[in-house]
């Protein structure tokens, strides 16, 4: 960094500049190779678990590859057989759009309502609060395991339907009534976005209240032009983060499925019908119990695109309707 | 200030309000533990009783909880969770602080990179890495045992370096200039000055990543569902039907508390480094 200064400089301040040029530059290769330093477990894993998988998967989606012997290049067959031949491929998608149009909407509008009916009361909210949340707490299997006890045909959940005169449907028996099974199971455990939702609500300044009830705005004026657009930046997060879990998701349906029955029989996946066959079940059963190892990198391929393209596309419509409070975006 | 006496017709509405406002909140708290009270209720009851129509216990079988221990290998499962959890929780935090320490408090060239790199893993989905990673693990023996789900972990983890890097930025800079001129190597002044202030930060991806592990199914199914002795609580619990021949709800429900337990002791005693951790990254691991 040669200044205006030092370009008037005589030979001996020159040199100098020059030694201190020199050290400078030592003290930044220092700082490089201590950042690096510090930063090599990353590094190591980043390639190790990361860059060689991805581009091993990419490699191995077009081959024939069981393990045992060498991958066997197919060129696109597997993609081809994805889309046209794999009977169960169609039905693993459309269970998984299910899912995401239900579970997602579904849990979003409780939150919000949960969250709602929290800021509302002024004493025992920490214990509400609590209340609500604890099933997020509970692991994912023991939750799942739970329900599967609980929506059993004789549970209590039945018991109870069948005291009232409701129809007791036969729920994760009955291909119909697996995925409206696992809807109530997500929405027990919306403590996470409900969190969320409570702070963005609480974030709303009162002001703006005040002004639309000044203004004469009804309670759902008020709601609907006042606290959406405030927490529409909370709902695009629930809506992304939702969508992305909805296509990974495994483990409440494997659960289900695969929990057995009075006789100690292992149900396959996607009992009963398929009707719980996901996505990643899918990949699951093709990579890890059929170690149809091609077939299953192309299935996750497939998969990581989809959901690229539908985050993008949630990021492209936000613009219309997320409000960031004091920003253009 | 004096405050004008509020009318009594107001009084009156506010007090009504609030008594719907607590209704609401009521009927959904019960909504929220219905669930809880017939686990726990079935965990009590005899194998008969629980596939009857009674919904209370009698008498209380307690020993369900110890019984589980005897008619499965439940304390081998138990320790194979601790196990994973505490050995990940201890690789998370060696590796990610270091690599938040330069993501945050180090100038050097390719830093900004680094950083959009560890946030692209933290959106990548799992399952595009899985197949290789599953190649990997057979080619080196580890299929079968817990090292898959422990050794990679002591590599970093995007998600706790992201929430210790949000935390550092926040530690005035000045603190570690002082410390450099006092002649402290980098190393010191993470070690003595950073580290000290991070400990909630610090405190919270321990928390997180032991709950995580703790939790995790889809990895310990992967990598130890075909060998019985390295069953996580995670794994086991699905397979308690098959291992036990036919449902036994009240074993099964006991055992999914003792499983869930453990997590609520922490969720109590730890819900302010909870709070704190998810109010600095928007989201739970």
């Amino acid at each position: 960094m040669a200044t205006v200064a030092e370009r008037g400089a005589t030979a001996p301040e020159q040199a100098r500049a020059a030694v201190r040029r020199r050290h400078r530059r030592r003290a930044a290769w220092r700082r490089q190779w201590v950042a690096l330093a510090f930063m090599s477990p990353w590094i190591i894993g980043f390639g190790a678990f990361y860059v060689y998988p991805m581009a091993a998967s990419l490699f191995f989606s077009f081959t024939r590859y069981d393990i045992l012997s060498q991958p066997e290049w197919v060129g696109l067959d597997n993609y081809k057989f994805m889309f046209t031949g794999d009977a169960l491929f169609w039905p693993a998608v459309r269970n998984t759009m299910w899912m995401i149009a239900f579970l997602v909407p579904l849990q979003v509008i409780f939150a919000i309502g949960a969250a709602t009916v929290l800021t509302r009361v002024k004493r025992g909210l920490p214990v509400y609060r609590t209340i609500f949340f604890l099933p997020t707490m509970v692991p994912l299997v023991a939750a799942a395991l739970g329900f599967v006890f609980l929506l059993n045909p004789a549970g209590p959940v039945n018991r109870l339907l069948r005291l009232l005169h409701l129809p007791d449907p036969l729920w994760f028996y009955d291909p119909a009534w697996t995925k409206p099974g696992l809807l109530l199971l997500g929405l027990w455990m919306v403590g996470q976005t409900m969190i969320l939702f409570l702070a963005a609500l609480l974030d709303v300044p009162k002001q703006l209240y005040e002004a639309a009830a000044i203004e004469g705005a009804s309670p759902w004026q008020r709601f609907r032009h006042v606290t959406l657009p405030m927490i529409s930046p909370v709902i695009f997060f629930a809506v992304v983060i939702g969508v992305i879990h909805g296509f990974q998701y495994f483990t409440e349906a494997f659960v289900v499925s695969g929990s057995g029955d009075s006789t100690g029989l292992d149900h396959p996946i996607g009992y009963p019908q398929d009707s719980l066959r996901f996505f990643s079940s899918h990949l699951y059963q093709q990579g890890f119990e059929g170690f149809h190892m091609g077939y299953a990198a192309a299935l996750s391929w497939v998969m990581f695109v989809v959901i690229m393209a539908c985050t993008i596309a949630l990021i492209r419509t936000s613009r219309r309707w997320v409000h960031y409070q004091g920003g253009f975006r | 200030m004096a405050r004008r006496p509020v009318p009594p017709e107001i009084r009156r509405r506010r007090m009504l309000m609030s008594v719907a406002n607590h209704s609401v909140a009521i009927a959904l708290s019960i909504a929220f533990l219905v669930p809880f009270a017939f686990i726990l209720v079935t965990a009590l009851m005899t194998n008969q009783q629980a596939l009857s129509t009674d919904y209370w216990p009698h008498p209380f079988k307690w020993s369900n909880f110890s019984e589980v221990f005897h008619a499965f290998p439940f304390l081998r499962y138990t320790l194979n969770s601790f196990t994973y959890a505490v050995l990940a929780t201890v690789g998370v935090v060696l590796s990610c602080v270091p690599v938040a320490y330069a993501l945050s408090r180090l100038r050097w060239r390719g830093r900004q990179t680094a950083f959009l790199l560890v946030l692209s893993t933290l959106m990548l989905p799992p399952q595009v890495t899985i197949v290789p990673l599953y190649v990997i693990f057979v080619r080196l023996h580890w299929i079968g045992s817990l090292k898959p789900l422990i050794i990679p972990l002591f590599f970093g983890d995007a998600f706790s370096i992201f929430l210790l890097r949000q935390f550092f930025m926040t530690i005035p800079q000045e603190l570690s200039d002082a410390a450099r001129v006092d002649g402290a190597s980098e190393l010191q002044i993470l070690t003595r000055v950073i580290v000290p202030l991070a400990k909630p930060a610090i405190a919270a991806v321990a928390l997180f990543q032991f709950l995580y592990s703790w939790n995790d199914f889809f990895s310990p199914l992967l990598y130890a569902g075909n060998s019985p002795e390295s069953w996580t609580l995670a794994v086991a619990l699905t397979q308690l039907t098959t291992l036990s021949r036919g449902v036994l709800w009240n074993l099964q429900m006991a055992g999914a508390l003792l499983f869930t337990i453990p997590v609520l002791i922490i969720f109590f005693f730890a819900q302010k480094v909870f709070v704190e951790g998810v109010t600095l990254t928007g989201v739970k691991g």
